[in-house]
């Protein structure tokens, strides 16, 4: 898809996905907004359990059976996706334009397929091309992420947890789609790996201009690719805004607490916790969601802050209202 | 191939402290067997490693996986046999221990794994969890056992005790787990604790609190702590030595402060690089990270084990012969051919 000049690549406006259990309805995803820019990074960040696989899903329409609400708007280029038919979503949304890298992506390629054929198969299937030139887009694919071309006729057990995630990081690219959604990338991933596997997002990000929606509970790592930082607690957003404004100074208290429970290796201070824990996604309070944990809460607090602009930031706390 | 003597830490000098446990160029080789043809090679998971830990001392394993840290650490608790080498903890052999020997031994050494949901059995109560460990020691009085599982559990802040004693570890928290899981390392007062990836598997608030509770009991015991962990930003708040893991090797020990400000190993360079503090200035630059991937341990490289990846490599010398451990400052050992 190409984008046009006065079209936000991505527009996420109240987003909800809500999900139907025997003891409720877990609010997963409950009233998101976001936009991204072509050729730019978001990171989504949160505990886990906050709702962040479900917002990958929400966005790429990857719904479980059990789905009790799923509205709102996401513009692609300035469509609007959640107005298309399964089908149109399917064949114009889905690895053309947004492709996901699954959690656990590099435990889940199948272990009986040459990945040579699994990062070539998207192509085939959603860009309607031959095999062999399949074949070519998963060599370039191959040299983007830093796998040896001769890789291409293995199985994923002969690779690397590293090497098998460069291959799904392939496999997202192949279909040149505008938007990747990566989902926990390196979590499970040893240090010089991760390491390694940020090097080459960046360098996809600098050569082709894909951007990346990346979804992580590491804060440190994440600011390896972000441009835009979104906190995410309880199925929201409660701050977003510039990754050179969030590092140095977040606004809402939890993002603040956020950042200072990271243990730091070139700084002195010390790391301090949150007190309590994320509430279950199931009847959640009308108050701030974060007020039961918040050093700050204040009689205003009882009722649901709205989202606040503030110096080109926004911040869903009453303190700055 | 040339095989070089280890011997230990030449640091115990410096440190006045007595000996709790001594490490003594130990080797943990895995038989790989080949269908039908008996020994097909071995897996080298601990090969040559030398430490002292002092009473009340805590130190840092840090490695990434596959390294051999957790093989290390299971030798240490007497699950695996050295095939060379003691491990010697209060002048007594472990390594040589029969079961009653162990038994007595396990009496006075904590283990805290990664993964607390897997650690706990999933039909017992916590008070059915830490009763245990007292049964086995003979504690015979229930009224006492009951008395030790509430002061534990107030000791590792699951307060009111009340709320928590019925529970079943699928209606713990992570945190919370894992706190049940250090209790029951506590509970027969050790005084060793070895901590394998402690608190990898929790979330960034929580990892932090775990932390923190570890601490403050290892000093208020003054117990002798191993800390192994992939994790290097969170060492410093722990220990007061660290030793860098790679390919069934220590590579680098020595203070932390040291090694941290001024790491030697190339290996221990490369771990410090790719550790990301939050900076938004880290998006506009690359990574120097070092060329493939971690020996295999079945047939290691010979030379330094690292060569293969090192940037600083001699030729002649790195790709030939390994390197001994050299002592370039008092308390600080480093395996490479640079500081010879
Ligand atoms: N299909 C589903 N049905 C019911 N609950 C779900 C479903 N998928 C996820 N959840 C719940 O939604 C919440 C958010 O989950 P998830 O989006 O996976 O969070 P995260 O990725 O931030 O860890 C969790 O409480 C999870 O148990
Ligand atoms: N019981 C065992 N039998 C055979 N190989 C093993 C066994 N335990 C560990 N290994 C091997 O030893 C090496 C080191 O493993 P481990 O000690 O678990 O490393 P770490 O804890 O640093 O990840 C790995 O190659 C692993 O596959
Ligand atoms: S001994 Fe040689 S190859 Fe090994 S780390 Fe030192 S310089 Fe590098
Ligand atoms: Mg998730
Ligand atoms: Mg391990």
């Amino acid at each position: 898809m190409v984008s046009s000049a006065n079209h936000k690549l991505l527009r996420v406006e109240n987003l909800v996905l809500h999900f139907r259990t025997t003891v409720g309805t877990v609010q997963a995803v409950d009233g998101i907004d976001f936009e991204l820019d072509s050729n730019r990074a978001v990171v989504i960040l949160g505990e886990s359990g906050c709702g962040k696989t479900s917002l990958a899903k929400a966005i790429l329409r990857l719904l479980p059976r059990n789905v009790e609400k799923y509205t709102g708007k996401v513009y692609l280029n300035g469509v609007d996706i959640m107005a298309l038919n399964d089908e149109e979503f399917r064949q114009n949304i889905r690895w053309v334009g947004i492709s996901l890298v699954p959690q656990a992506a590099m435990n889940s390629l199948n272990p009986v397929i040459r990945v040579g054929d699994q990062v070539a198969e998207p192509a085939i299937v959603h860009l309607g091309i031959k095999k062999a030139e399949a074949w070519n887009l998963a060599k370039q694919m191959f040299q983007h992420v830093g796998v040896p071309e001769d890789f291409l006729y293995r199985y994923p057990f002969e690779l690397s947890g590293g090497m098998r995630q460069r291959v799904a990081i392939a496999m997202a690219l192949v279909t040149s789609p505008s938007l990747i959604v990566l989902d926990e990338p390196t979590s499970a991933l040893d240090l010089l790996t991760q390491a390694n596997i940020f090097n080459v997002l960046k360098r996809i990000k600098k050569e082709l201009g894909t951007s990346f929606i990346l979804i992580t509970h590491d804060i440190a790592t994440s600011s390896e690719l972000a441009d835009e930082v979104a906190i995410m607690y309880a199925g929201q957003i409660v701050e977003v805004g510039h990754a050179k404004d969030f590092f140095p100074k977040p606004l809402h208290p939890y993002a603040e607490m956020l950042m200072a429970s990271v243990p730091r290796l070139r700084q002195d201070q010390d790391p301090e916790f949150i007190v309590g824990q994320p509430p279950s996604l199931i009847n959640l309070p009308t108050s701030c969601r974060f007020a039961p944990r918040c050093p700050k809460r204040f009689s205003k607090c009882d009722q649901d802050p709205p989202m606040i602009e503030k110096d080109g930031r926004k911040v869903k706390c009453w303190l700055y209202a | 191939m040339a095989e070089t003597q280890v011997v230990a830490s030449k640091s115990s000098s410096e440190d006045t402290r007595k000996v709790l446990l001594s490490i003594q160029n130990v080797r943990v080789w895995f038989e790989l067997r080949r269908f039908g043809f008996g020994i097909a090679g071995y897996v080298r998971a601990v090969d040559g490693v030398a430490f002292d830990l002092h009473e009340g001392e805590a130190i840092a394993v840090v490695g990434e996986s596959g390294c051999g840290k957790s093989s290390l650490m299971r030798t240490i608790l007497g699950l695996h046999r050295p095939r060379e080498g003691q491990v010697v903890f209060e002048d007594k052999v472990i390594s040589e221990m029969g079961r009653e020997g162990l038994k007595w031994y396990r009496m006075h050494v904590g283990y805290i794994q990664q993964d607390p949901y897997g650690a706990l059995p999933p039909f017992m109560s916590v008070q059915r969890i830490l009763e245990e460990p007292l049964i086995t020691a003979g504690v015979h009085n229930k009224k006492e056992r009951e008395e030790r599982v509430r002061k534990v559990l107030t000791e590792v802040k699951m307060t009111p005790v009340e709320d928590f004693l019925h529970k079943f570890p699928h209606m713990l928290s992570g945190g919370q787990q894992q706190r049940t899981v250090i209790a029951r390392a506590m509970i027969r007062n050790p005084r060793l604790i070895v901590a394998d990836e402690p608190v990898s598997m929790l979330d960034a608030s929580v990892r932090v609190e775990i932390l923190k509770l570890l601490r403050s009991l290892q000093a208020s015991h003054n117990l002798s702590f191993i800390y192994i962990t992939h994790d290097l930003s969170t060492v410093k708040y722990f220990s007061e030595r660290i030793f860098v893991m790679y390919a069934g090797q220590l590579v680098e020990k020595g203070p932390i402060g040291k090694i941290l400000k001024n790491p030697l190993h190339p290996y221990t360079h490369a771990l410090i690089a790719a550790t990301s503090d939050p900076d938004a200035r880290n998006a506009e630059t690359y990574k120097e990270v070092p060329p493939g991937e971690p020996p295999s341990l079945v047939k290691p490289p010979a030379g330094c084990r690292f060569h293969p990846r090192c940037s600083r490599i001699i030729k002649g010398t790195c790709d030939v012969e390994e390197p001994p451990e050299f002592q370039p400052e008092p308390g600080h050992q480093v395996k490479c051919w640079l500081y010879k």
